[in-house]
């Protein structure tokens, strides 16, 4: 699949001196949804700024389409949709009014039709004649979207699209996310929320303190750093592991009740077995036995954590 | 050129217009009728004629500059610095529009509801005394110009505004002195030589003067020399706006 944004090289400083973005290396694929995983203050909103014109680079190279965001502006900008994430709009205004003045910002030409199916989409054909300020905010959140739909673009930039939004708008959110990929929108969603990448991304990316930390597949990454975890509950306390379990690295539990064994998930032998019979000859005996997979939670998590560790020595 | 984003900025804007109609029509013509009953039939009526037109007649033409000028700016700080405020200015920033764009949307549209409100001023004025149009073309570039530049100052004010204080503080602090000072209500061969001097660097006064020349054909300066002044105030906001976008002062990170 061909690449519908390059970044290479971006960095963004103020004109405090604090830097941004230190060097944002990325690559979205026409057609994907990817999400940018990252704390509070790690850039994920500096860095959709930057590509869609919002605020300038210091330095490095961005290309929508192919399309130079600086020197193409007009071709760059056209295949860009934004929904940022502060509810910004013209609260007097009419929902019909402020899409349609969306669309013609974007130099298409008026298209009742286009918007009306927009508004049908995310549910406001409804509400299309009422003043924004008399909206929900959930329902102002869809008008920021079906604006940033209204030009038709081929990238959409979705900058923390739930935030502060209850479970059930979540979840319909998620639902007009899969409607926009299957309608062929490359999706790039931001969130802090990692339950939301695992759901609907195809790839994900971590950011902190303004570097890409890691850009992967969902499933791959989760393969890859998913390892799972084998509790086994005894009935009694033991103070030490025994002999005839040293070759499992387990650990035991503060309270002398639990081993922790950990296996790879795609391993053809996982152990589990051998393991549950040595247990048994050794005289142990079992209350329970329970098995926990690491999240996509636990690696950004350890991601993070790591790379604070790594620029506080 | 992105036709359809000027046609979409200057459409949105006037429809503000429309919407708060009592605000931005009925209130400045109503103000100026009471300057034509207190100035034109009140006082008017006991002053002499002023280079050969009757009072009220006279103040026509600079009644009319003081409403253009403080529509002009009035719509077009408030137009430009209102989605600065609620944030919406996101979306002017990452369309694929140049700033000459957004200027002439914002501009246009600005300069066009200051020069709605100037002719229905100079209609009501109509009403009220007898006003003789000698040059009608040469009123209406007049008219065109001052509605133009002033927006683009406006605009500028706009964009440097950091809170609605500040939205109000050039257009009460400077331009409604300048105006008040620039001959609006009198001539300026009626002052001392020394304020006929110092006036001269009023540039609000090459406008009125002008402007009421293309009515009544007498002027304090030069018609040639007010052209050359409107013209040049025009280009300067030109550039100061042109170095804005370049830079994204206040606008862009």
């Amino acid at each position: 699949m061909s690449a519908i944004l390059e970044i290479t090289g971006l960095r963004k400083s103020y004109a405090d001196g604090f830097e941004a973005l230190k060097g944002v290396d990325l690559e979205i694929r026409k057609g994907e949804i990817v999400a940018l995983l990252g704390p509070n203050g790690a850039g994920k909103t500096t860095l959709i700024s930057t590509v869609c014109g919002i605020t300038t680079a210091t330095s490095g190279d961005v290309k929508v389409g192919g399309h130079c965001t600086l020197r193409d502006y007009r071709a760059a900008r056209s295949m860009i949709g934004l929904v940022p994430q502060e509810i910004n709009l013209e609260p007097f205004e009419k929902v019909i009014n402020t899409v349609r003045f969306s669309r013609g910002l974007f130099g298409k030409p008026r298209n009742d039709g286009a918007i009306e199916r927009i508004l049908r989409q995310l549910s406001l054909w409804d509400k299309r004649n009422n003043q924004i300020r008399a909206l929900s905010g959930g329902m102002k959140r869809r008008v920021l979207i079906a604006k940033a739909l209204s030009h038709e673009p081929q990238l959409l930039f979705l900058d923390e699209p739930t935030a502060g939004v209850d479970v059930e708008l979540r979840k319909d959110m998620w639902e007009i996310v899969e409607g926009l990929k299957a309608a062929g929108v490359t999706i790039v969603l931001t969130t802090h929320y990692i339950e939301e990448a695992e759901a609907i991304a195809d790839r994900v990316g971590v950011i902190a303190r303004g570097e890409m930390l890691l850009i992967e597949d969902k499933g791959a990454l989760m393969a890859r750093m998913g390892q799972k975890q084998l509790d086994v509950q005894l009935s009694a306390p033991l103070e030490t592991v025994p002999e005839a379990l040293a070759g499992y690295d387990l650990v035991l539990g503060s309270d002398g009740h639990t081993l922790t064994y950990s296996y790879d998930t795609r391993a053809e032998r996982t152990g589990i077995t051998k393991l549950l019979q040595d247990v048994s000859r050794a005289g142990l005996v079992l209350r329970d036995v329970v098995t926990r997979q690491s999240s996509l939670e636990d690696i950004f998590v350890d991601l993070v954590h790591r790379d604070e560790e790594e620029e506080t020595p | 050129m992105n036709l359809l984003a000027i046609r979409a900025i200057f459409l949105f804007e006037m429809s503000r217009f429309f919407r708060t109609l009592a605000q931005s029509l009925i209130s400045p013509v109503l103000s100026t009728s009471l300057y034509f009953v207190v100035f034109g039939a009140a006082i008017g009526s006991r002053i002499q004629e002023v280079e050969g037109v009757s009072y009220g007649a006279f103040i026509v033409p600079g009644l009319i500059m003081l409403s253009v000028i403080t529509q002009a700016i009035s719509n077009a700080s408030f137009g430009i610095y209102f989605p600065k405020f609620i944030g919406t200015v996101y979306e002017l920033l990452s369309a694929p529009v140049s700033f000459l764009e957004i200027v002439a949307g914002y501009v246009g549209a600005a300069a066009a509801k200051a020069l709605i409100i100037g002719v229905i001023i100079l209609t009501t004025s109509f009403f009220f005394v007898d006003v003789q149009i000698a040059h009608p073309l040469a009123m209406l570039v007049f008219l065109v110009l001052t509605c133009v530049s002033f927006a683009l100052l406006g605009f500028i004010i706009g964009i440097w505004a950091g809170s609605f204080e500040q939205l109000q503080l050039v257009p009460l602090l400077v331009v409604t002195p300048l105006v008040f000072l620039g001959g609006a209500f009198y001539s300026i061969s009626m002052l001392p030589p020394v304020w006929q001097t110092i006036s001269m660097f009023n540039p609000v006064v090459y406008l009125i003067s002008g402007f009421r020349w293309a009515f009544f054909e007498t002027s304090d300066v030069p018609i040639g020399i007010s052209l050359f002044a409107i013209a040049g105030f025009t280009a300067l906001c030109l550039a100061a706006i042109w170095w804005i976008f370049r830079t994204g002062w206040r606008i862009r990170q």
